[in-house]
């Protein structure tokens, strides 16, 4: 797609969630320190003059657009974050952050298409947005309330696209950690069930998260109501990956839901 | 029937503190209840969203003891959808800090001893910034 | 002595001269004070002797070895001779190196913040911060090889704010990398069969029976074997 990508040396956890509160500072160091390692790739000359962070996880790019969003505007709050980081470079506030479905935008959805080498033609994808991609206004990537970059997304592979009307309900997030899983499995029940109503083959999402709670937390749902019927649930870019034809990459090992039989089944994978 | 609420100088304190913290005018709030319809965790919640306001306004103290405050996942719908224009999940980050702040974690993290490595760093990380101080 | 610089260090608040020149354990036991914990090799290899001082003027909250760094004019000093911190236990053969035990033994780690407040406090200069971040993605060879001269004197347990055991979980990692992951390089298996095969026993035997002296001459003319460095790599 004429993009390279250049993994930041040394990245560190951003933190997954974004600190809500005025007061904070400590939870906003971890994602600066990330955009001040783009600049000095820039000074180290591992990419030339680009200060634009790609991000593929959903919960990753709301943190660091959001802290890169705090500092711009709250320039007091930026010296306090550079002051406590003595031992780094001052960051300037210059750095992009950008969701890898908004660079898919922008070189435009019909690139995506020309690159397609086994369009999905016939498999029914419902998108699952959950919340980080979307929320809040001025963060989130398209309209909160009505979402259609995972739709065009899935067009460009040559899917149909299945409309779910819980695509942007929280999957109940961290509650999948401790003593409330069943509200994510809870949860899960209900989008899923609304994706196979519509008749969906799969679901697919941007949030390594919403995944793991779709996906891995369907053995939870299944128990508590054994009328559940399972559904894979991939990762965007696993999708991407068997349409561009690149069935090594995809990675299907590591779903919980193995798509594998129903790919084979509809002829998208060999043997 | 009325009812009378007496506030006394320990509530504005709560509504003082949660309104520093969040940076939000939790007075604005004129409880419509959009949140609470918006809210995918108002069924399970002991508490509304909307009452979650409310009782912050009133600086009752109640509100730090429900489930509600640790249920509220930042989602943000109530947030896009407030006619107020007030970020709630920035009021219930407000009151869940209230509580990590004076050491009261929501998680006991040494208790969930094999579920830890079967959990992917992201949900670890997550739920330990949300849960614990 | 009369000509001898001399300098004055804080010890726990209290003024006390010092010569110039002086490791601050060495400061230390000058002005009175007994190392009966907080020392060891006296060499910087032990991690025993970990201190904690401020200089005059400086905001900055410093950490050292106090058998490796020179006191200097206007320290305030303190001993920190433990760090309380809680070692799991664990059976090493019954971990799966598949999951991440780090995040089962230490779920802590998670908390990290990024402040590198650990990686500032090292007096090794080891990258902790990294190697805790490395810990949470359970990349158990990044966090052995990030780690590898970890000393244990726990000063970066003592400042970090998500307080996390760093040097416990780097032991552990290096544990289960060692076990499952590494390869026994060649060389060791090699030299374990001729162990077992009894190769050496007639020397050791000739060990054995020599006095203090000769032993040590016989340490100091010694010959150290050189293992070309592509045997000891892993890969
Ligand atoms: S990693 Fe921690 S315990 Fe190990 S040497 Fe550095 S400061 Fe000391
Ligand atoms: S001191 Fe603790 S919180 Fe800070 S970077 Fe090190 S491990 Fe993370
Ligand atoms: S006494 Fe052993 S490192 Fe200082």
């Amino acid at each position: 797609m004429d993009i390279e990508l250049v993994e930041i040396p040394k990245w560190n956890c951003c933190g997954a969630v974004s600190s809500l509160t005025a007061d904070d500072v400590m939870h906003h160091v971890a994602p600066i320190r990330n955009l001040i390692r783009v600049i000095e790739m820039n000074e180290e000359g591992l990419v030339n003059d680009e200060k634009r962070l790609i991000v593929f996880c959903s919960m990753c790019f709301n943190v660091l657009r959001r802290s890169n969003k705090r500092v711009k505007e709250d320039p007091k709050f930026l010296e306090t974050i550079n002051s406590f980081m003595d031992e780094e470079r001052d960051y300037d506030g210059s750095v992009k952050v950008m969701h890898f479905l908004e660079i898919l935008r922008d070189i435009g959805f019909y690139k995506v298409k020309e690159r397609v080498k086994k369009p999905l033609k016939g498999l029914k994808v419902s998108a699952y947005y959950g919340c980080t991609l979307l929320r809040p206004r001025g963060v989130g990537i398209d309209d909160p309330e009505a979402p259609s970059i995972m739709e065009k997304f899935i067009e460009s592979l040559g899917a149909e696209v299945v409309d779910n009307p819980y695509k942007s309900l929280c999957c109940g997030s961290y509650h999948t950690v401790g003593g409330n899983k069943e509200l994510v499995a809870e949860r899960a029940y209900k989008i899923i069930n609304a994706a196979r109503e519509r008749g969906a083959d799969l679901i697919i999402t941007s949030c390594p998260l919403c995944a793991f709670n779709l996906d891995n937390r369907q053995e939870l749902t299944k128990k508590i109501h054994p009328d559940f019927e399972h559904m894979p649930v991939l990762y965007f870019t696993q999708l991407m990956a068997l349409a561009m034809g690149m069935e090594s990459e995809t990675g299907f090992d590591g779903n919980y839901i193995d798509p594998r039989p129903l790919l084979r089944e509809r002829g998208f994978l060999e043997g | 029937m009325t009812e009378t609420i007496i506030i006394k100088d320990r509530n504005i304190d709560l509504l003082r503190l949660a309104s520093e913290i969040s940076g939000e005018v939790i007075t604005l709030c004129e409880q419509c209840g959009i949140c609470t319809t918006s809210c995918p965790m108002a069924e399970d919640m002991d508490i509304t969203p909307a009452s979650i306001m409310r009782y912050t306004q009133l600086g009752d103290e109640f509100v730090l003891e429900t489930r509600a405050i640790w249920y509220c996942a930042s989602c943000f719908s109530c947030t896009v959808r407030c006619p107020r224009g007030i970020d709630l999940a920035k009021v219930a980050e407000a009151l869940r800090q209230i509580k990590l702040r004076k050491n009261q974690d929501y998680l006991k993290i040494d208790e969930l001893k094999e579920e830890a490595e079967e959990l992917p760093a992201i949900a670890l990380v997550s739920a330990m910034r949300k849960y614990t101080g | 002595m009369s000509e001898e610089k001399m300098i004055t260090v804080y010890i726990m608040g209290k003024a006390y001269q010092v010569p110039f020149g002086l490791t601050i354990m060495k400061a230390m036991e000058y002005a009175g004070y007994r190392f009966i914990r907080g020392s060891g090799c006296r060499a910087g290899f032990c991690g025993a002797c970990a201190t904690v001082y401020r200089k005059k003027g400086e905001y900055k909250f410093r950490t050292a070895l106090a058998c490796q760094t020179t006191a200097e004019d206007g320290m305030y000093l303190a001993q920190l001779p433990f760090v309380p911190a809680n070692r799991k236990e664990y059976n090493i053969n019954e971990l799966d190196p598949e999951k991440n035990v780090l995040s089962e033994y230490y779920p802590e780690i998670n908390r990290c913040v990024s402040c590198n407040t650990c990686t500032k406090a090292c007096p090794q200069e080891l990258d902790v911060m990294y190697y805790i971040q490395a810990a949470i993605r359970g990349d158990y060879r990044q966090v052995s090889e990030l780690s590898f001269d970890c000393i244990q004197c726990g000063l970066c347990t003592a400042r970090c704010p998500a307080e996390i055991t760093h040097y416990h979980v780097a032991q552990l990692a290096r544990r289960i990398y060692g076990k499952y992951q590494l390869k026994v390089p060649e060389h060791l298996e090699k030299r374990l069969k001729e162990i077992e095969e009894g190769k050496f026993d007639e020397e050791i035997e000739r060990l054995k029976n020599m006095s203090i002296d000769e032993l040590k001459s016989a340490y100091v003319q010694r010959d150290i074997e050189k293992i070309p460095r592509g045997e000891v790599s892993d890969e």
